[in-house]
């Protein structure tokens, strides 16, 4: 069932929340911009390493999706999740101390970048295979229904996970067995290099929805209510014992694939349209056109925010690193030998 | 104590350990309605219904996914592959996510799921459905691997994977399905990592696992005639492996023979041996012989396939040789 997109949803979204409810999704989405733009930075200067993916550009997917969420449902992930862990409530320090390999990080150091887990706040990780959390996301969707708890479980992975084998396998038994699972794919038009329109021959993503008997919807990726709006509607339903849902929601990264990446597939002029569509000013001037005295409240959120980044970088540097007893640790989770 | 077979004493454990604990399931392509494509899951739908045995569709990878998705949700998911070949398909939620999950995450998630599949030749079934995949798993840190060859081994192999908190990959031989052995009835459980020494014997050491104990038990006794006495070693579990009940015998006779049905070339006996030229060199006659399958395709041909899977003549040929 491929719906309409719904044009008043994010617009009926911001008359339901409160200007205080705004200003958190506003805290959350410059949180993770301020947080990729510092990695950046520390990437450049050698602090962090190997692959990473920044989400700049894409926060209001991860945050508007999160936001509908409640703390208990689970969020799956892939290696460009960073946006996702912070807006479930991970600590930024524990996220730069793992990205700076560090043993106070998420995952002892073991992870890195693309490997961040948070059971705490039920973000149950970054996988770096294509399409490889879908099935998790299934089995956890599977255990939510097994229990008869009224948890959800929300998976995001890009465009470039539509071809795999495994989208399609874990839409399909999710939709057989009504598991409550909210399947987000962030488009942001490229897989690596490869435009989406060379990849998948139903290139209007959300119409999958419809072979596999499940709600799909296209959002605008930019609108953090309107995604809001959307995965809001499809927790509820799942929820409800309803089944899972599609959602596509049209983003952009600002910056290439990773850091090694100069995105020289793409042009300049792209990515300007897309920059005069960035969701933090979106939100920004939707909450100043209803209270313009709002401003110097979004000043402070700023200011704090630039503290945390902060504080987690002199965290990260600060903290140790794994000793090299950690290295055969973890491997399993009792040692029998 | 009962006489039942491998397939009944797997029956057995499932069915028990589905009783014991509220959080175990099984799911796999025919486990419910079909009872199982080797009839190991035989009547455990009637008695725990659909939500706990549950038929899936024929997706492997999402299967064995969904499998690791949920246990790390707090269940306890026994996963049936048809067989392993078919497990092929699932590889990457084996190797890239099951294996990796507790590691990667710094500890901090546990993956206890257990991964059952058939496995094997000799029944005619060609290329693609007669292969003996325990190295493939062997070589990936974060695994265990069990491969029972009896009845008994099965129900308490069985009961403890289900019980860990790692991922195991419980290997069975399509040829064992029928074996009748005695099983303890009741709470039987077999730690991993314990070789048991089937046959004692002071000339030379046979090492193996699965069905090819079988093959080296009668390969013992042929060799009692020409006055070999050989030690038989069932390894039981490869990850964890006894290397210590194997070295110890090493030590003893001198002579070692590793016998697996995998392809000869990095078979999991290539390790075995590895291992026995390390802790036991000094000891060592003679080289350490490896009899397994050849390294070819499985054939369809009756008499061509029982060339080249491994079987007591070569055992008792390759004691020769080390005589």
């Amino acid at each position: 069932m491929a719906l309409e997109r719904d044009k008043h949803a994010a617009e009926r979204a911001r008359l339901t929340l409160g200007e205080g409810e705004l200003g958190e999704l506003y805290r959350r989405m410059v949180l993770i911009r301020r947080f990729e733009d510092k990695v950046a930075e520390m990437y450049s200067r050698g602090k962090i390493t190997g692959f990473c993916h920044l989400y700049a550009g894409e926060e209001g997917v991860a945050v508007g999706a999160i936001y509908a969420l409640y703390d208990k449902d689970y969020v799956v992930s892939t290696y460009r999740e960073h946006g996702h862990c912070l807006a479930k409530g991970a600590s930024a320090r524990s996220v730069m101390a793992e990205l700076f390999g560090k043993v106070t990080g998420l995952s002892r150091g073991h992870g890195g970048s693309m490997h961040l887990f948070d059971q705490t706040v039920r973000f149950m990780g970054g996988y770096a295979i294509v399409g490889g959390g879908l099935p998790l996301a299934v089995g956890l969707g599977l255990s939510c229904q097994y229990k008869e708890e009224p948890e959800v479980v929300c998976c995001f992975f890009g465009d470039g996970a539509l071809p795999q084998g495994a989208f399609h396998e874990s839409l399909n038994i999710a939709s057989l067995w009504k598991l409550p699972v909210i399947f987000i794919c962030e488009n942001n038009f490229y897989g690596m290099g490869t435009m989406v329109q060379n990849a998948v021959s139903q290139e209007e993503l959300y119409h999958f929805a419809e072979s596999y008997k499940m709600p799909g919807v296209r959002v605008d990726g930019q609108d953090v209510l309107e995604v809001y709006a959307a995965v809001t509607e499809a927790a509820t339903r799942a929820r409800e014992g309803d089944g899972p849902s599609l959602i596509e929601a049209v983003t952009y990264r600002y910056r290439g694939h990773s850091m090694s990446d100069p995105a020289e597939y793409r042009s300049k002029r792209e990515e300007r349209i897309w920059q005069e569509r960035d969701p933090i000013k979106n939100l920004r001037r939707r909450m100043m056109q209803a209270n313009p005295g709002a401003e110097a409240r979004l000043e402070t959120i700023d200011r704090e925010v630039s503290e945390v980044i902060d504080d987690a970088v002199r965290f990260a540097d600060e903290s140790p690193e794994p000793g090299l007893e950690e290295l055969g640790k973890y491997v399993y989770s009792s040692e029998q030998e | 104590m009962a006489q039942i077979t491998y397939r009944e004493a797997l029956n057995q454990a499932l069915h028990e350990e589905l009783e014991r604990d509220e959080r175990v399931f099984i799911m796999g392509e025919e486990v419910g309605y079909f009872g199982g494509a080797f009839k190991v899951t035989d009547g455990l739908l009637a008695i725990f219904g659909e939500k706990r045995v549950r038929d899936t569709p024929i997706s492997e990878l999402t299967i064995v996914g969904a499998g690791i998705g949920a246990a790390m949700g707090g269940l306890k998911p026994i996963v049936e592959l048809m067989t392993i070949n078919f497990g092929l398909l699932a590889m990457d939620q084996i190797v890239n996510h099951a294996a990796k999950i507790h590691y990667m995450f710094g500890g901090h998630a546990k993956v206890p799921i257990v991964i059952r599949a058939p496995q094997g030749g000799g029944h005619q079934l060609g290329a693609q459905h007669s292969q003996s995949l325990e190295a493939y798993f062997l070589h990936c840190p974060g695994l265990r691997v069990v491969i029972p060859a009896t009845p008994a081994d099965a129900k308490g192999l069985l009961k403890t994977a289900i019980r860990e908190d790692d991922p195991v990959i419980f290997l069975e031989h399509e040829s064992l399905y029928g074996m009748k052995g005695e099983v303890p009835e009741g709470e039987y459980m077999i730690p991993l990592g314990r070789a048991n020494v089937m046959r004692e014997g002071k000339d030379v050491t046979i090492v193996s696992y699965s069905k090819c104990v079988y093959d080296a038990l009668r390969a013992a006794e042929a060799l009692e005639n020409e006055g070999v006495d050989a030690e038989v070693v069932d390894l039981r579990t490869l990850n964890p492996l006894d290397i210590n009940t194997v070295v110890e015998s090493v030590r003893k006779t001198g002579k070692a023979i590793v016998v697996y049905e995998g392809w000869r070339t990095g078979g999991a006996g290539a390790e075995i041996a590895a291992q026995i030229y390390e802790a036991a060199f000094d000891s060592l006659d003679a080289p350490v012989e490896r009899v397994a399958t050849l390294d070819t395709p499985m054939p369809y041909n009756k008499k061509l396939e029982h060339a080249a899977l491994p079987s007591a003549d070569q055992i008792v040929r390759a004691a020769e040789r080390l005589a």
